[in-house]
């Protein structure tokens, strides 16, 4: 597995405990739904990153208003053909304002990496892959034109086509 | 009809060269096949019983006469020297090699053609009335909001890994061609009672396993919120539709376990808090899109019945012709003929390259060079002038392709089956051929009148069965094919399921039973009256008792 930002491989600064019994005492963590909501004051009061890991059945509205508490959210993929975080994504950049780092994780693999930078997106914790970076740059690349207005900005057909 | 800009020339070509990669991926076993399957099937391609199939996009069931001969090109070059047009407007080619997929898509791509999204978890071919923008009885063109749901959904990046398919119709007239009752969404234009036109919506329709007519969600939506309205039902789908069984995860059935004013109400909260976001759809787009649908440069006519009466009682094939397969046009002193595809003892829907030659060389002199594909399976030429009708007549005549018999029982919709289907349990297209030439006397056919015979090879409901006034189903029992009918299905603007008749027949049986059910109605109806209305009128009992005997009927 390797994180992918910005098109680089970068080193993991937090630490999942998402799945452990217990949540280490320092240092940037990535906490379940269940270890949110069960130690939500503590985990505010340490005053260190945290990070939140939903399921691809846990609506990011569960979460809405806390958000802006959060600096990472992780949004499982538990198999590539199941595309409801791709909705969750849009929801979380576009309606709840979400401006950390949004990761994909789970059967996150290079053919999809397109559909998931175009809704918000910026990490990937791709599945085995030589060279992720070659290949997350032959992802992007494939493309220069988009039909439809996401959370990434790019501007659509339409918009250029009325130069809006 | 529509033209590719920059951006959707770009677009295609791109798409043609991410295809190409992936297969060398995937020969290369970069890809394994689980993962390669969903690539392919977003650009068309199934593993069939024999070979790969490529579905192809006809949007909507418009294209020219270049594209046809294009598809000409692709059953000589890449298949064996025929397609096969679908139920849903799309063109099939049954014996594609994995290697060489890449170049018909990129030679496809050349003609404004592509296979995407012809088949996955996603949006597919948004379809319509075959006669759009030509039907006197059409309130408003359909193709322009298709092309626009055309664009939106391709590659869509939310929607691209839905719980299942996703099938989207429209119709701009109310006698429903386009069969929209029974799509994941039915768009129907209309006026509202400002006289305004805009979208009746509906959800849940569909076939398969578990059918269901679609239900209203929405009973108007202005065309500029179109994409808006459409990708709340879509955001609500992906996110809340069945994930867990392949048979529960349509929109029907997450529609119908909630219920839809329950499904309503999540569209509409989320529609709300989007309306009138990014996505709502400017009135100059809509103006851009329309320009290409302006209508062709039709000469000033009148209407020549008399005249074509005079012929027609002098030619009996003519006069045949001329009342099966040629409807009114909106424009005085035009007519739409249908090109038959269903001539008896041949397979409902293939034509051979050659023939696609020669239709686009009609459509070059006699229809403004474009084309048509019904959802019936038969190919139509808008925009004929009444005074070129007996002279396209003899031309189609002599490639057997006038076979006079729309609408009537022989125009059989018939899905591939078993003769290609990896999933049928049963070949459907013999027991066309066994009906058509069981029924192949055309005066008799008129006068038994309009009826639809729909045929699948199994209960996925390709060939439409359950919305034939005749359905017939292939089954498998312990090795064996039997044929199970239904009566009364309908997929027009009346839409109903079919009622099972009984048990299943062998296939020898089946061509039998559809004459005593056709006797039946005979018997049974009024002056002038359809085989479904007298079957709605006086129900299923006496035609279980003219197939199965007395005894077994109750």
């Amino acid at each position: 597995m390797s994180l992918l930002k910005g098109g680089k491989v970068v080193a993991d600064t937090f630490v999942d405990a998402s799945a452990a019994e217990a949540i280490p005492e320092a240092g940037a963590v990535i906490v379940s739904l269940e270890q949110w909501q069960k130690h939500r004051d503590a985990l505010l009061a340490r005053g260190t990153p945290i990070g939140l890991r939903l399921h691809s059945d846990q609506s990011p509205e569960l979460i809405a208003d806390d958000v802006p508490k959060l600096a990472l959210i992780a949004l499982e993929f538990p198999k590539f053909r199941d595309g409801r975080a791709y909705s969750y994504a849009r929801l979380l950049r576009e309606r709840y304002g979400f401006k950390g780092e949004l990761r994909a994780v789970g059967d996150v693999l290079l053919e999809q990496l397109f559909f998931m930078l175009r809704v918000g997106f910026d990490a990937l914790d791709v599945q085995q892959s030589p060279d992720p970076v070659a290949a997350f740059q032959t992802a992007i690349s494939d493309f220069s034109v988009w039909y439809q207005p996401t959370a990434d900005g790019r501007p659509t057909a339409m918009q250029l086509r009325h130069h809006r | 009809m529509y033209r590719y800009d920059e951006f959707d020339a770009k677009f295609v070509a791109e798409r043609a060269a991410q295809f190409r990669r992936q297969v060398k991926r995937r020969l290369a076993g970069e890809l394994t096949e689980d993962q390669f399957r969903p690539l392919r099937l977003m650009n068309g391609l199934y593993l069939q019983l024999h070979a790969y199939m490529l579905r192809v996009n006809v949007p909507y069931g418009t294209l020219s006469s270049k594209q046809m001969r294009t598809f000409a090109h692709v059953a000589r070059t890449y298949d064996k020297g025929f397609g096969h047009f679908t139920t849903r407007q799309n063109i099939q080619y049954n014996w594609i090699k994995l290697e060489e997929a890449p170049d018909a898509v990129k030679d496809l791509a050349s003609s404004e053609i592509t296979s995407i999204q012809s088949s996955g978890n996603c949006v597919r071919n948004i379809t319509s009335d075959q006669y759009a923008g030509c039907a006197k009885d059409e309130l408003a063109d359909p193709r322009i909001y298709c092309e626009l749901l055309r664009q939106y959904s391709f590659l869509h990046p939310e929607f691209s890994y839905l719980p299942r398919k996703f099938k989207i119709a429209v119709t701009g007239s109310p006698n429903d061609r386009a069969a929209v009752a029974v799509h994941d969404i039915g768009l129907r234009m209309h006026k509202n009672e400002q006289g305004e036109i805009g979208f009746e919506v509906l959800v849940g329709g569909g076939l398969g396993r578990t059918p269901y007519i679609g239900q209203t969600i929405r009973k108007w939506l202005h065309p500029s919120h179109l994409l808006t309205y459409v990708e709340a039902i879509l955001r609500v789908y992906n996110m809340l539709g069945r994930r867990d069984n392949i048979h529960k995860a349509r929109i029907k059935i997450i529609v119908n376990q909630m219920g839809i004013d329950k499904y309503r109400e999540l569209v509409d909260k989320e529609f709300e808090l989007t309306k009138n976001g990014q996505l709502k759809v400017p009135d100059e787009e809509i103006a851009r899109i329309k320009a290409y649908f302006a209508p062709p440069k039709y000469e000033t006519l009148k209407d020549i019945g008399p005249e074509l009466d005079a012929r027609r009682k002098t030619d009996r094939a003519f006069d045949r012709w001329m009342r099966g397969n040629v409807v009114e046009h909106k424009v005085p002193g035009y007519a739409i003929v249908t090109v038959s595809l269903k001539a008896p003892g041949r397979v409902p829907g293939d034509i051979t390259a050659d023939k696609m030659d020669a239709v686009a060389d009609l459509a070059d002199r006699y229809s403004f060079g474009e084309i048509r594909v019904s959802h019936r399976q038969n190919l139509v030429l808008t925009d004929v002038k009444q005074g070129d009708l007996e002279q396209l007549w003899r031309e189609l005549f002599a490639l057997e392709l006038a076979t006079p018999n729309l609408g009537l029982l022989s125009d059989i919709i018939c899905c591939p089956g078993l003769d290609y289907c990896a999933l049928a349990n049963a070949r459907a297209i013999p027991i066309a051929q066994d009906i058509s030439r069981a029924f192949s006397d055309i005066d008799e056919l008129q006068r038994i009148g309009n009826f639809t015979i729909n045929i699948s090879g199994c209960m996925n409901a390709c060939g439409h069965h359950h919305v034939g006034h005749i359905g017939i189903l292939g089954v498998d029992k312990r090795g064996e094919e039997f044929f199970q009918l239904t009566l009364g299905g309908s997929s027009d603007q009346n839409a109903s399921l079919g009622d099972r008749l009984g048990p299943g027949l062998p296939q020898a049986e089946v061509p039998g039973a559809i004459r005593k059910i056709v006797d039946t109605y005979l018997e049974h109806s009024e002056p002038g009256e359809r085989f479904i209305d007298t079957y709605r009128r006086v129900g299923i009992e006496p035609f279980k008792a003219s197939v199965y005997g007395a005894e077994t009927a109750h």
